[in-house]
């Protein structure tokens, strides 16, 4: 039986106006395990607190129950008052007699009795307190950043400047991500390399910063601040130390058949290439599926005209093992798959392409060299029809149910680059709605209508026939209620995002959950943006919804800020309210992992003696680290091994029992 | 006691959230929004911390109806803990009808951390329904009447 | 048909029809679709709104609706799932049935015969034969 004290508060006329205190710290006082009990003014007070404090040393008290206001409001400031005292600061329970008792109820016998109800069921829950110690996990002050995209490098960059070091593993040869394959950024029109490859080189720079490509994250163990990650190095067969990124080799490989992927497959490469000249780092990488060499032994061109060695066909994948304190997964977005969209022809006319397509098409860098000409056979188009929501908003299962947030603010801007280099070109715009919110966004689409003449539609695209080199697109017109056709030379599709590749399963690596359109899912839509519900692991970017480069930017910097507050603490003090499991109880059902929302809880097999003989037997343990103390696990578990340290089942049980009495 | 509807004075307990129902329960107060003296609060982390367990118990020892409060569907401050109350709540309900406990004696309802005049107002429909099924019999255990 | 029955006419569009109107976000693919949009003075893009807006008899007793032959191409290509060929067919469905209230007279049948019915029937009778 512990040795409790019960103070109850007056605060001032708020609590001793409708509840009579004396009487209260008068019934309290005969309860099991009370052995004194006050009644004070202001208990939250200086003097208050002093009287806590003298009274824990005088009769040696284990347990403070606290008659007060809420202990959203108290709680803190009476356990620190008990930690000064000597007592265990989980030692204290507060009963809520202001907010739930005195301030709402107006007879004074009614509110007495409640006070003294309440008072009682914290009693009964202190006699079962223990003390509870929080616990301490170092922190490794080191960040990696998956994805080399703009969200990784803003991230990277920003928590390299406040000076800890950074890795980035990107999976594709270079950095840069899907902003590098951008012409022109809206709504200034300002040029996307122009502006993405300075922070590349600042990336690479950065003495704090390792750029690791070609590269991905193979396993993660750990916890939030102790990751430890294997990280697979895709063989290059071109050694990043020797290189100098002449670009020779390049030229010389014979292999011609391999399909641009930074072109988007509008133009061929060699087996051995550098995805784009401002690519970092600027070192070749050989593709093992073109190169003639691996494939059949005879070759290596590129090996003779290297004049520095770098060439190595044996070269193996090498797993690298490192130590985070924090991760941050900024793996991005692709376009989606046309193959439930016939309608639309992409798959037979080549003169059907996508969004990102078009975007090489203009870009200067791209296989056209920036001329607006059609795939098919290199001529000018007359006639350019944009659809939008192809596959987006789509609920019949052959697309994305979401909005995909970026196409209506790219389609203006690609109608009106084509209308402004191309004059004597027709631009219609097919659209259900035209959402533009955001800084400028609004007028820079009606300036695509107003001031560059562009045919904006409202109406989707039926169907689109190839006739005699011409692409007839059946459509309607919903505002005069006609239907319409258009002969277009080329047709540009606003295809829906979705994320990239193997977000999936490295979701499943992180135990990062995800909704179901595998977007990684925040700890809080509103309050905790860019955090992901497992402590540690961060979002940035496109990783967790459609969204647009500035709203990237800014993620990317805020995602940073919280890598820097948990990289910045030395220790991680963690709350001790986490479930604990016995393991003499549980029977190794796993039911209790499967509901956990941050993966807190693992299995692993041990001895256990029992009855003389040793015995194997899979058990489960809880990480205090990663565990919030939410309580699912301990109604989940079906042999009771479960338990939440300060909300346990017999002190609920107990204060429901004083309350039921 | 003689139980008559004069003098009746249900006994109820309410499990609320930490994050938004017993926020919502303080609102409540801080608006002095009255409500019956009959609703007494447990603080649970969360309303999946809550055991079918304790509200067995709570009938047993003579509570006349259970009310849990949680989040609203979306907004759990652990993602997902209000979706396993409901799911694990709708169960015992369905099994406490068959036991005799009525319906009305349990309720599940999502005030969120502002919503203080819906928490006061939630506990004055809920005092009034159980009031007027009366005491409940079915589950108590004998033992405990003094 | 009696104007007071107007949701009963609704709610029996819907259960014929199994179509949920409300989910329709009017971007016009299925009139897009339509290779019988010419012929129809009401559009498939509008059937839903029709029957939202309970003016299930206007659109029972347009020309138009006799003119779909049950091609399914705007069902096929809806984004949403709203099903405008199965509200048409259960609009088609609730007229004919009234006792009395048949938009063709029979007698008027075999000299329609061969410029109206041929169309539907023979995409149905596709529709049945060839799986």
């Amino acid at each position: 039986m512990q040795r409790i004290g019960v103070f109850v508060c007056w605060c001032g006329t708020n609590i001793a106006g409708t509840v009579d205190v004396e009487k209260v710290a008068q019934a309290l006082s005969h309860e099991p395990g009370v052995v004194c009990s006050y009644n004070y003014q202001y208990m939250c007070s200086e003097s208050g607190q002093q009287l806590i404090v003298n009274s824990v040393k005088e009769h040696k008290l284990d347990g403070v129950v606290v008659c007060s206001c809420s202990p959203r409001m108290h709680e803190a400031t009476f356990r620190k008052a008990a930690a000064v005292a000597g007592i265990n600061p989980y030692m204290v329970e507060i009963a809520n007699i202001r907010e739930q008792c005195s301030w709402i109820h107006k007879d004074m016998g009614d509110a007495t009795l409640k006070a003294i109800i309440l008072g009682r069921a914290a009693i009964a829950k202190v006699n079962l307190n223990a003390p509870l110690y929080p616990g301490e996990s170092p922190v490794v002050k080191r960040a990696l950043v998956i994805g080399g995209g703009i969200a990784g490098i803003q991230t990277a960059l920003d928590i390299a400047d406040a000076g800890y070091e950074v890795d980035i593993v990107e999976k594709t040869p270079t950095i840069g991500g899907r902003m590098a394959q951008i012409d022109k950024t809206f709504p200034t029109l300002d040029c996307s390399a122009c502006i993405l490859t300075p922070k590349m080189v600042d990336a690479a720079q950065h003495e704090k910063i390792n750029i690791m490509t070609y590269s991905e994250v193979e396993n993660v163990k750990g916890f939030v601040g102790n990751f430890t990650v294997d990280i697979r190095r895709k063989a290059r067969h071109v050694r990043e130390d020797l290189c100098t990124g002449c670009g020779l080799c390049t030229e010389k490989c014979p292999s011609r058949k391999g399909s641009d992927e930074f072109n988007m497959g509008l133009k061929k490469r060699g087996a051995i290439y550098i995805p784009f000249a401002q690519a970092i780092p600027k070192v070749p990488v050989i593709d093992e599926t073109q190169c003639i060499k691996l494939k059949t032994g005879k070759c290596g061109l590129c090996e003779k005209v290297c004049g520095v060695k770098a060439i190595d066909f044996a070269q193996k994948d090498s797993i690298e093992t490192r130590q985070y304190g924090a991760i941050v997964v900024a793996t991005g977005f692709k376009p989606i798959s046309l193959e439930n969209f016939d309608e639309y022809a992409y798959s037979r006319c080549p003169d059907v392409i996508t969004s990102l397509e078009f975007e090489r098409i203009t870009n200067a860098a791209g296989p056209t060299g920036g001329k607006l000409l059609r795939p098919s056979d290199n001529a000018h188009p007359h006639t350019v029809v944009f659809i939008q929501c192809v596959g987006s908003r789509d609920t019949s299962g052959c697309g994305k149910p979401y909005c995909s947030k970026i196409c209506c603010m790219y389609t203006a801007k690609h109608a009106m680059l084509t209308r402004e280099k191309y004059p004597d070109t027709d631009v219609y715009v097919f659209y259900i709605d035209v959402r533009t919110p955001g800084k400028g966004f609004d007028e820079f689409q009606r300036r695509a209508v107003e001031e560059y003449g562009v045919h904006y539609i409202k109406g989707m695209v039926g169907k689109i026939h190839d006739v005699d080199g011409k692409l007839l697109v059946d459509a309607s017109d919903l505002i005069n209620d006609e239907k319409i056709c258009v002969a277009a030379d080329m047709v540009v599709l606003a295809t829906a995002i979705e994320p990239s590749d193997g977000a999936r399963a490295l979701a499943t690596k992180l135990t990062a959950s995800m909704d179901t359109n595998d977007f990684f899912t925040e700890a809080h839509a509103k309050l905790r943006p860019v955090e992901s519900p497992t402590a540690g692991v961060f979002l940035s970017g496109t990783c967790q919804g459609p969204r647009d480069i500035p709203e990237t930017v800014a993620q990317a910097g805020a995602a940073a800020a919280k890598v820097i507050g948990l990289l910045a603490k030395d220790k991680l003090t963690t709350d001790p309210c986490v479930a604990i499991s016995d393991e003499m109880l549980c029977n190794g059902c796993s039911c209790c992992e499967k509901v956990c929302p941050y993966g807190a809880i693992t299995y692993s097999n041990k001895e256990f003696r029992i009855a003389g003989k040793i015995e194997t037997r899979r058990v489960a343990s809880v990480n205090p680290a990663v565990c919030h103390g939410c309580g699912a696990c301990t109604v989940a578990c079906p042999s009771g091994a479960m338990n939440l340290n300060g909300f346990s089942n017999k002190q609920i049980m107990a204060e429901v029992d004083a309350i039921c009495k | 006691m003689q139980v008559n509807e004069k003098n009746f004075q249900p006994k109820i307990v309410a499990f609320c959230c930490n994050w938004c129902s017993y926020a919502g329960a303080d609102l409540a107060g801080t608006g002095r929004l009255n409500y019956p003296a009959n609703v007494k609060v447990i603080r649970v982390p969360c309303s999946c911390r809550v055991n079918p367990m304790f509200i067995l118990r709570a009938f047993q020892k003579g509570a006349d109806g259970v009310i849990i409060a949680g989040c609203h569907p979306g907004d759990c401050h652990y993602s997902t803990g209000n979706y396993y109350a409901r799911r694990r709540m709708t169960l015992l309900f369905s099994m406490l009808d068959y036991l005799g406990i009525e319906r009305e004696r349990t309720r599940v309802e999502w005030i969120s951390a502002a919503e203080g005049a819906k928490f006061a107002a939630t506990m004055n429909e809920f005092v009034a329904q159980i009031t007027e099924l009366g005491e409940n019999k079915r589950l108590e255990d004998l033992r405990c009447k003094k | 048909m009696h104007s007071s029955n107007k949701t009963e006419l609704k709610k029996l569009v819907l259960r014929i029809s199994g179509a949920h109107p409300e989910k329709c976000m009017k971007c016009g693919k299925c009139s897009a679709a339509c290779p019988a949009f010419d012929e129809m003075e009401i559009h498939p893009h509008k059937f839903a709104q029709m029957v939202l807006d309970e003016r299930v008899e206007e659109l029972a007793t347009s020309k138009g609706i006799y003119k779909c032959m049950s091609c399914f191409a705007c069902l096929e290509r809806c984004p949403r799932d709203v099903k405008p060929a199965k509200i048409a067919e259960a609009a088609r469905a609730v007229y004919l049935r009234q006792q009395g209230a048949s938009y063709m007279k029979q007698d008027e049948i075999p000299s329609k015969l061969d410029d109206e019915i041929p169309g539907q029937a023979l995409m149905s009778a596709m529709r049945k034969y060839n799986k």
